[in-house]
């Protein structure tokens, strides 16, 4: 089988977990010899060559082509818009958009030369990039007939799995990483959302990242949940990690590392901290990362007079993380709203037990967790406490947390992705 | 005859280097020490050096008719020790001509006095030593609070040290309609005269000196002669209080700072009835008018006069909490070390950084910050601070070990 796959980034260019996972569904699906045409709207030329890598930039369009009008056409709606960035919370989100909006360029000329420098970012023409990745996604299709099927991965590809399918008449599957309820909350991005909905009902089939996404997507964009399959994530690597860094402070450290969001649910974790204190002072909490939310997270740390026990690193890169990871006694994922959610599993890999919050995707693959309610921060203290104190549940999700990661593969993703791919062209013929 | 009361304010606090968590129970070294001799150095050429060489120039010439007064903080002599020991012989060449008087302060320009006296205390004698050590056995009179904090009860503290003086800011709130421009005593003990700052023409002189806003731009050695003749002839002395670095470091050179002060004595002497005198001519002289009142703590800081440039928001009132928190814990340990940086992070200014009255005095307050924000500056001193009290606490159990 054949799929044409589009993307929007892929290693080592990525800025979110979008790239990493399509780069464990090629990695799989390579494993069960199935073709892959990648598309990505930039390639920097250093990609592992695991698949047929197709650069949008180097795409000219062919004009003549009358379809393409009409495509054009339906993608205006676009415009409305013009600046969005996602994975931002809804405070720095406003700060974008006021700026945006006085700082708009015209998309129409860009968008009908031959062709198109993509760049690939979550920049400020990221809507006139998606609207141009859609156009470039047609003449892809146009040009090559070789593939069974489409495949796009989220929103930001969802207009050029569309274009493909029109153009081609082939089955499309739209790839749900996340949508716009887990990034902004209730304050949802109109034109985002309408991009989401149209990818999802114009798709033959769904996939979700977790049995929570596909129930968003049931209850928020009106899919059917027949069309709907759960492809939970999986782990490009579940050997434990033995790190040779040293913690250097006498007391036991809790850890939440992620982006200080709405969406990670940072203000739980304080509150947790505080609790936790209140019993056992020899904790040391640290928050790593940045977001929107970070100088509230400071000021109510402050106020809970918890500061001497309460740290920040900003935002960690690199070995820093890994250090993190190694040093710390329990990691806590608070999230509010998260499709999945990897972060977890790579505390796991450090033989770190982890809590997590029952509204993460992650944990209806991670039985050897404590799972809690986001909200619950009497439930996230109590947690912490005990695999703080009790050696027995600490070391055995030490224990039992690593045999299960090596259940966590691509291979097996793809594998029944492939099976997914197989029922849709048996319907379609 | 009249009098002009100059006292200027030396310091430099010893500024931290940035310090991450990773750092806490491994790098006990807090200090950005390239950051510091570079402050220091750039400021001893913009603003110590030539202005030391002005005052000494003007004191020669009028044979002690002009004087004036210092007050110099621990930090800041350290630096001085360690980075510019230029600056420390031009500041002897001032003491030694006998018409400098220098003032007894905190020894790290610590907010002590609001939290502990014991501390305070210490942190007086502390400087006091170190004011006799390196200008040949110099002994102050008269005290400086750290930021000129003062309040009745302070006042008491000061008295109960021996002081003869002190000196504050003259704030509004609490003069009301009486004049800065007499001596006046503390409400408690009254042996304590205290001074008080015209904040009028002080801040003339040290803020709006180079504002080309200003109405009164330029100011001018006959202008200013004006306003201080306009002064009714019954007050009797004007305290000029200001930050030493106004000269050349906050006001440029360039602003004809410098022309200024060198022309102020002459313009005096030759148009009015003033003289100059130090703090404790001015209490031997000048006898108390009555008691001024202050209940409560007051500042030369920013337009509200008081406290909150250091303390009141919970980043400040946290960290300031914790630190006092480990008083106890500093006094059962004998380490010169650990008094050291126990001194050192009680400087205001490491609460001042946090300040977050971000839109009124907040343009002066990120003048002064070595940090992009008061939650950066916050984070780093929470960290340092983790880090000391890992070691308060290995050191007592050494100490507890060996005994």
């Amino acid at each position: 089988m054949k799929v044409l796959m589009f993307g929007w980034e892929f290693p080592p260019h990525i800025s979110g977990g979008l790239g990493t996972a399509c780069y464990g569904l090629v990695k799989g699906m390579v494993h069960h010899k199935q073709e892959v045409i990648f598309v990505v709207p930039k390639l920097w030329g250093d990609e592992e060559q695991m698949a047929d890598f197709v650069n949008a930039s180097d795409i000219s369009i062919d004009y003549r082509e009358k379809k393409f009008k009409s495509i054009w056409k339906n993608l205006t709606y676009l415009e409305v818009s013009s600046f969005l960035v996602p994975y931002l919370g809804p405070e720095e989100y406003q700060k974008f958009t006021d700026y945006a909006i006085h700082d708009r360029a015209d998309v129409d000329e860009s968008i009908f030369t031959t062709k198109y420098e993509f760049s690939g970012k979550y920049g400020k023409n990221l809507l006139e990039e998606v609207s141009r990745y859609a156009l470039t996604g047609a003449q892809i299709a146009r040009d090559r007939s070789d593939f069974d099927i489409i495949h796009a991965h989220d929103w930001l590809s969802f207009p050029a799995g569309i274009a493909a399918k029109e153009i081609s008449g082939k089955p499309l599957v739209a790839h749900v990483h996340a949508t716009e309820f887990d990034r902004s909350g209730q304050s949802v991005n109109k034109p985002v959302y309408e991009i989401e909905r149209a990818g999802m009902h114009a798709a033959d089939h769904v996939c979700a990242v977790s049995q929570l996404t596909k129930n968003i997507i049931i209850d928020k964009y009106g899919v059917p949940a027949h069309k709907i399959s759960v492809l939970h994530n999986a782990v490009l690597d579940a050997s434990i990690i033995k790190s040779t860094y040293n913690k250097k402070v006498p007391e036991k450290i809790v850890t939440f590392l992620g982006r200080i969001t709405f969406q990670k649910g940072p203000e739980y974790f304080v509150e947790a901290a505080k609790k936790v204190l209140e019993r056992d002072p020899n904790v040391r909490f640290v928050m790593a990362g940045s977001g929107d939310l970070l100088n509230r997270m400071i000021d109510r740390v402050a106020e809970l007079r918890i500061a001497d026990k309460f740290h920040f690193t900003g935002f960690l890169k690199g070995d820093d993380v890994d250090h993190m990871y190694a040093i710390s006694d329990v990691y806590v994922m608070p999230s509010v709203s998260e499709p999945f959610g990897i972060s977890p599993l790579e505390a796991v890999r450090h033989n770190t037990p982890v809590i997590i919050s029952k509204q993460s995707g992650v944990a209806e693959v991670l039985d050897n967790a404590i799972k809690v309610d986001f909200w619950d921060i009497d439930s996230m203290a109590d947690a912490t406490f005990a695999l703080l104190h009790y050696e027995g549940i600490s070391k055995m999700f030490k224990e039992l947390g690593t045999e299960e990661l090596k259940k966590l593969k691509w291979e097996h993703v793809a594998a029944k992705l492939v099976t997914i791919y197989q029922k849709i062209l048996a319907e379609k013929s | 005859m009249r009098t002009i009361c100059f006292y200027f304010q030396v310091h430099q606090p010893y500024r931290l280097k940035p310090y991450r968590f990773f750092d806490i129970g491994e790098d006990h070294h807090y200090w950005d020490d390239f950051l510091n001799r570079s402050v220091m150095r750039r400021v001893a050429q913009k603003c110590y050096l030539p202005m030391n060489a002005l005052l000494l120039e003007l004191i020669n010439k009028y044979d002690g008719g002009f004087k004036i007064c210092f007050s110099m903080s621990g930090t800041f002599l350290d630096q001085m020790e360690s980075y510019a020991p230029d600056v420390l012989e031009s500041f002897r060449k001032l003491v030694d001509t006998g018409h400098v008087e220098l003032l007894n302060e905190t020894n790290g320009h610590s907010l002590a006095s609001l939290k502990s006296k014991n501390e305070f205390k210490t942190m007086v004698r502390d400087h006091q030593e170190k004011i006799k050590k390196l200008f040949n056995g110099y002994t102050p009179k008269v005290f400086r609070n750290t930021e000129l904090i003062y309040s009745d009860q302070i006042g008491e503290m000061i008295a109960e040290m021996g002081f003869e003086a002190t000196l504050t800011e003259g704030a509004k709130h609490i003069l009301g309609w009486k004049s800065p421009n007499y001596v006046y005593c503390n409400s408690i003990e009254p042996k304590l005269k205290v001074l008080l700052k015209n904040f009028q023409l002080s801040d003339d002189i040290a803020f709006r000196f180079g504002n080309k806003t200003w109405a009164d731009y330029p100011l001018t050695t006959d202008k200013f002669v004006k306003w201080i003749n306009n002064v009714p002839q019954s007050e009797e002395v004007i305290n000029l209080f200001m930050d030493y670095e106004t000269f050349g470091e906050h006001q440029w050179a360039e602003t004809g700072i410098f022309e200024f002060m060198k022309h102020l004595p002459e313009a005096v002497f030759k148009h009015t009835n003033y003289g100059f005198s130090t703090p404790s001519e001015v209490v031997a002289k000048v006898p108390p008018i009555g008691k001024i009142h202050v209940p409560t703590p007051i500042s030369w800081a920013d337009e509200e006069r008081d406290l909150t440039a250091w303390l009141g928001n919970d980043l400040q009132d946290e960290a300031f909490g914790k630190l006092y928190e480990l008083e106890k814990m500093v006094n059962q340990i004998d380490d010169a070390e650990i008094k050291r940086d126990w001194t050192y992070l009680q400087t205001s200014d490491h609460f001042y950084y946090m300040c977050t009255k971000f839109f009124s005095d907040g343009d002066i307050h990120s003048y002064f910050s070595p940090y992009d924000s008061p939650y950066d500056a916050f984070i780093n001193y929470m960290n340092v601070l983790s880090d000391f009290v890992l070691r308060l606490k290995e050191k007592l159990k050494e100490q507890e070990a060996e005994a």
